[in-house]
């Protein structure tokens, strides 16, 4: 086994670039979330920004075009549970359920034609001096634009929901949504708000999948990141610089297994007599997810703290 | 202006039409979508509808297609009125498949009637082990059930691809990543002549009549429902819900497990990587098609294996993407949760106030 | 004085009902204006559309001389209306500063906020940590959340709903001491109750409802409260004759029954030790929120407890199920009837499944008897007076009066040996109250043992035998229910019942 073939700075700026999907799928599904609402298509929003992006990138010859497209994509298909959660009061669940299979048929369906090309390259950024700090510059100023804005965006929800009143607002209607009625504010309309945040959230991940991480279109590519962040979320305990902590973890174990599946650690195993097969690597990112979710679990009454009270009710005006 | 009041009491009328209404809304829809594609929508809505109900050849796949989902979907169905939400029914039925053809394997050379039920009941136990390990965790660690069953679902493609690559791979196989073919007695038996109609189609009918006894005409149904539509009356009134967690996921997985071993023993015949094609998130629809109720859920998966052999002519014939029939399919749940409303919901005109 | 609030023929119809039909009366600037009615008389719906939480189909608001039509609760606290919920609009999870804030449109910065909470609720004694967690605080501090949140938009009109229901005695005390104080600021108040000793006390004038109309407006220090009730009611209750009381043989025994509080705001309970016996009514009052819930749980099966803690007829019980608690006798009937009690979307005759099952002989080897169920439905329903279109109706369907005659009797009817009831007559008509208590009187006497739980000392006092009170979880010594006043009860409210028991054995010693 070649073990030296892993370089730990390699395997960082891997981890970082790959939780980055995951990171802004999970971000958004917060910000819905503390607004009372459950929203299980994350996987089908973060697919369909996914070929929302590389289409619209490949058309137009511009990533930032894709990454617009992306959210808009993401966002679009969010109002779709929106309405039909909101105003049709669908079971969210059943609801996010169909969101995921419709958007994975979608997305295959716009898809179609941009299998096998590739989208415009998407570099990272040179920094002057930041970049070419020893070490320092590869593990943190080279990386693209939308993986800093990503990072960002988890201290401006931060500020939102802890600093201003519409965040306020926000956490007061998916805590109690009779109560945040009776005091006269409007809870689908800020539901729907934040539904929207979250789809454009999934789809700009999911443009980051296609654009930046793959790079390119393949049926069904998002292979359970949006469910991942479902879990990352509740890992979080709905607050949002955990987030950014479940993401690495989830992009580290992700990039470990690959370098290991890489480096020649099976048949290491297998001159040992140990026969394994890489399908068992690559199981680990949904294994971890699981023990994570045990673990974070477990603990009732903490895992209960954080929860928005109302999380997946439907809200129905009275009177 | 129009509200929404809540109905007194059920309308059984309303509670049939909406399915058919949902049915007809996406073929207008799917029609549309169709004509952006740029194909002509009728034919295309002919083709998936009616075409293979014209069919024998095409009327028999249609039954080989229903039966898993209408299997996978009666067990879905309990949990789904229980409030547990098992999505990762398609692992079950790997995980099945996979079990129940390890016995078949492991007795290649052997035959005897015995190992077809032997067969069954391992893939059965196979679904339902897998749906333990949610059920154990939802129970013991309150961890989430629609994200532990749908990792593993991933977990079981896998672990049935390296299987496939591995220890059950057919060692005369030229080295592809599928096992042996089964030998007859492992094989289920052929109900019509000249087709692939076998006698897991009798078993889901079986288990409809079952399912529907065991909702409307037993306690456990009554649970079920009461767990489902109000927890707390559920706790006043003694139902264990832990242990009623259980028993759905169990169920669930069984009948998923029972479904995949149908699968790989009846139309298949050996254990293939590809053995997982969606039967089990396809059924997640079939259930809410169904209302959730036995008989419903035989009619929905008709529907739904209709559309499926109409797709795949649809596909062939006028070169509608594969990715269309999916995109049908969401579109037809959609329509149908909106539609629900009008079951719990009436719309009432009401007077705009005078200020 | 001048008129602020004048309401001119407001009309209200909801699906089914008249809510309001024609109402008009007038709000006089710094006056404490009562809006008295039974459950159901429309006070509600009033009180709402002023709030703009509702419109008027027909009639006109004015407010200060003018047109008044609020678009919403946004609209209404512009105009100077505030209101004070009865089931409170705060937010559990979130501090007192944040809910305040939540209900001010124009908030300062936070620390400012903090610093003027704390100036304002001292002001009007009624003291706030900005920081605390809602769900931390006890009910009687969660209203004056609520009333500081108003005070700090300095309203002209504060409209309080049912604001003592949740208070003991001396804290009803203090929020009258500061609606007085507001009053002479000039701060008019609408105050909606049905307690008439305590309107009698407060307010200048009373607007009296009945069935949605207007039906008398009087000055309350000049009436009595049987005049009160007379006009409120319509018609004179009759007074249930007062009852033998020979205790029999110990039916239940509780002893240390102590219970973790379940979640982050719930109420643990210590040490409960009791013995109730044959034909006894036992009353516990006690503010809501001090563990009755609770209480009613540990003893319905619904948490379970360590065996010895419950015993019924000597046997140890409490760690057995609901199920096998009500083959043993044991049945309880929870304060919140649709969702806990009943199932809202099922039948009246799978909610007489629901907890009819094995007493009455409903199941078979497990599986339903249909025919046996659909007559212990119509049993309940004809003994009770349910008014009902049939067994299939939906239990959501019915009124709350109804659907509580329904959950009594499905109890009654099912002869335990031991009943007990969580408010049973909480949001009932005054008829079909009286046919409830009618009901536990006659299980008494038939040689039951009945525990009512209720917030409502007058029907404690009217029905009970024998009295204690629940406060932080803990329960007071039981004592004969004749012969204890107000005062002494408001101390066991508060949970002094060390010192009331001392002078309580004293005085009988």
């Amino acid at each position: 086994m070649d073990l030296s073939a892993i370089d730990p700075i390699t395997l960082f700026v891997g981890l970082v670039s790959a939780a980055t999907p995951l990171l802004f799928a999970a971000i958004g599904e917060l910000v819905v979330e503390k607004s009372g609402v459950l929203n299980l298509g994350v996987e089908g929003m973060m697919i369909i920004g996914a070929v929302c992006g590389f289409a619209a990138a490949t058309t137009a010859g511009s990533s930032a075009v894709g990454f617009v497209a992306g959210a808009a994509g993401g966002a679009a298909l969010a109002l779709l549970f929106g309405v039909m959660t909101q105003y049709f009061l669908t079971n969210q669940v059943a609801t996010g359920l169909a969101l995921t299979l419709f958007g994975l048929g979608l997305a295959a369906l716009i898809g179609q034609p941009f299998t096998g090309i590739k989208p415009p390259p998407f570099h990272g950024l040179d920094i002057p001096v930041l970049s070419d700090l020893p070490v320092l510059g590869r593990m943190f100023f080279r990386y693209d634009i939308v993986l800093y804005l990503g990072v960002g965006l988890i201290a401006l929800v931060w500020v939102f929901l802890n600093r201003t009143r519409t965040g306020l607002i926000l956490r007061a209607v998916g805590e109690n949504h009779d109560a945040a009625h009776s005091l006269g504010y409007p809870v689908v309309k800020i539901r729907l708000a934040a539904i929207a945040f979250g789809g454009a959230c999934a789809g700009v991940g999911g443009s980051y999948l296609s654009l930046v991480r793959v790079p390119q279109w393949t049926e069904g590519m998002t292979a359970g990141t949006g469910w991942i962040a479902l879990a990352i979320v509740v890992f979080a305990a709905w607050k949002p610089w955990r987030i950014l902590l479940g993401a690495w973890l989830f992009g580290g174990v992700t990039i470990l297994q690959l370098n290991l599946q890489a480096s020649g650690f099976l048949s290491w195993l297998q001159s040992l007599g140990i026969p394994m097969q890489a399908q068992y690597l690559s199981m680990t990112p949904y294994l971890v997810t699981i023990l994570v979710l045990v673990v974070i679990s477990a603990d009732r009454t903490r895992a209960a703290l954080n929860a928005p009270g109302c999380l997946g009710r439907s809200f129905t005006q009275s009177g | 202006m129009l509200r929404l009041e809540p109905r007194t009491s059920a309308s059984p009328l309303v509670e049939a039409i909406t399915p058919v209404g949902a049915v007809i809304a996406t073929m207008v829809a799917g029609g549309c979508l169709f004509a952006l594609l740029g194909k002509n929508p009728f034919e295309a809505i002919h083709m998936i509808f009616v075409a293979p109900l014209l069919d024998p050849y095409s009327r028999s796949e249609m039954l080989i297609k229903a039966t898993p989902l209408v299997l996978i979907a009666l067990g879905l169905s309990f949990g789904f009125r229980a409030g547990v939400w098992n999505i990762g029914a398609e692992g079950q039925y790997v995980m099945g498949g996979l079990a129940g053809s390890a016995v078949a394997l492991a007795f290649w050379n052997v035959e005897g009637a015995w190992l077809l039920p032997l067969m069954v009941l391992a893939g059965m136990a196979g679904g339902c082990l897998w749906a333990m390990i949610p059920a154990v965790l939802k129970v013991r660690f309150n961890a989430n059930e629609i994200l532990v069953s749908l990792m593993l679902v991933y977990v079981a493609g896998l672990f049935l691809s390296a299987m496939v690559s591995g220890p059950l791979k057919d060692p005369q196989g030229f080295n592809f990543p599928q096992s042996r073919l089964f030998h007859d007695s492992a094989r289920l038996p052929v109900l019509l002549e000249g087709s692939r109609v076998h006698v897991g189609v009798l078993v889901a009918l079986a288990a409809v009549v079952l399912a529907q006894v065991l909702l409307h005409r037993h306690m456990f149904g009554f649970n079920v429902r009461l767990l489902g539509q109000a927890p707390r009356a559920a706790a006043f009134s003694g139902v264990n819900a832990n242990r009623l967690t259980v028993i759905c996921l169990a169920l669930s997985g069984s009948l998923a497990g029972l479904a995949g071993i149908f699968e790989v023993a009846g139309p298949i015949g050996q254990l293939q990587p590809s053995l997982p094609v969606g039967y089990g998130f396809t059924a997640i629809i079939v259930a809410f098609l169904g209302r959730l109720s036995p008989i419903g859920i035989l009619l929905a998966g008709l529907v739904m294996a209709l559309t499926y052999i109409g797709g795949e002519t649809a596909q062939f014939a006028l070169g509608i993407p594969k990715a269309a029939i999916s995109v049908f399919q969401g579109m037809l749940l959609f329509f149908l949760l909106a539609a629900d409303l009008l079951t719990r919901y009436r719309i009432a005109r009401i007077r705009r106030g005078v200020v | 004085m001048s008129v602020l609030l004048d309401l001119d023929g407001i009309t209200k119809t909801y699906p089914g009902v008249k809510a309001n039909d024609d109402v008009s009366f007038s709000i006089e600037i710094g006056e404490i204006h009562a809006l008295l009615g039974e459950n159901g008389a429309g006070k509600s719906t009033l009180v709402k559309m002023i709030y703009g939480l509702a419109r008027p189909d027909a009639g006109a608001m004015h407010l200060g001389g003018v047109a008044y039509a609020p678009h919403g609760p946004v609209a209404a606290r512009a105009a100077g209306v505030a209101m004070v919920f009865q089931h409170f609009s705060l937010f559990e999870a979130l501090t007192v500063a944040e809910n305040i804030e939540l209900g001010m449109e124009n908030a300062p910065p936070r620390r400012e906020l903090a610093q003027r909470i704390r100036e304002v609720s001292a002001e009007y004694g009624l003291p706030l940590e900005p920081d605390r967690l809602i769900g931390d605080l006890s009910v009687g501090i969660r209203q004056r959340v609520e009333i500081v949140r108003c005070l700090l938009q300095s309203p002209r009109l504060l409209i309080m709903d049912e604001p003592t229901s949740v208070l003991t005695p001396q804290e009803v005390e203090q929020l009258f001491a500061t609606l007085t104080k507001l009053r002479a600021e000039g701060v008019s108040i609408l105050y909606i109750s049905h307690k008439l000793d305590e309107i009698r006390q407060l307010c200048d004038r009373a607007t009296i409802l009945r069935g949605g109309k207007v039906v008398a407006t009087c000055i309350p220090a000049q009436e009595t409260a049987r005049s009160m009730a007379g006009m409120m009611i319509g018609q004179e209750l009759a007074q249930p004759s007062v009852r033998d009381f020979s205790p029999g043989e110990v039916l239940l025994e509780l002893e240390g029954l102590s219970l973790p509080a379940a979640g982050q705001f719930g109420v643990a309970l210590h040490g409960i030790g009791f013995r109730l016996r044959a034909g006894e009514i036992l009353g516990i009052g006690g503010v809501a929120g001090n563990g009755q819930d609770e209480f009613l749980l540990a003893l319905s099966g619904e948490r379970r407890v360590e065996p010895r803690m419950i015993r019924l007829a000597g046997r140890p019980i409490g760690g057995r199920g609901p199920e096998v608690r009500r083959g043993a006798g044991l049945l309880t009937a929870p304060e919140e009837r649709l969702g806990h009690a009943a199932a809202p979307a099922m039948t009246l005759a799978e909610n007489a499944l629901l907890t009819g099952r094995r007493r009455a002989g409903l199941t078979q080897g497990g599986f339903l008897r249909s025919g046996a169920i659909g007559a212990f439905a119509r049993r309940i329903i004809a003994d009770f007076d349910v008014r009902t279109p049939g067994i299939e109706t939906l239990a959501r369907a019915l009124s709350g009066g109804n659907l509580q005659k329904f959950v009594i009797g499905r109890e009654v009817l099912q002869a335990p040996s031991v009943l007990v009831v969580n408010q049973p007559t909480w949001g009932v008509d005054a008829h079909a109250a009286a046919q409830i208590r009618g009901a536990l009187q006659a299980l008494a006497d038939g040689g039951a043992g009945v525990i009512v739980i209720s917030q409502d000392l007058d029907e404690l006092m009217e029905i009970s035998d024998t009295f204690a009170v629940l406060a932080n979880g803990r329960m007071s010594p039981v004592r004969p229910a004749t012969g204890l006043d107000i005062e002494t009860i408001g101390r066991m409210m508060g949970g002094a019942f060390g010192a009331a028991d001392a002078e309580f054995s004293h005085a009988s010693a």
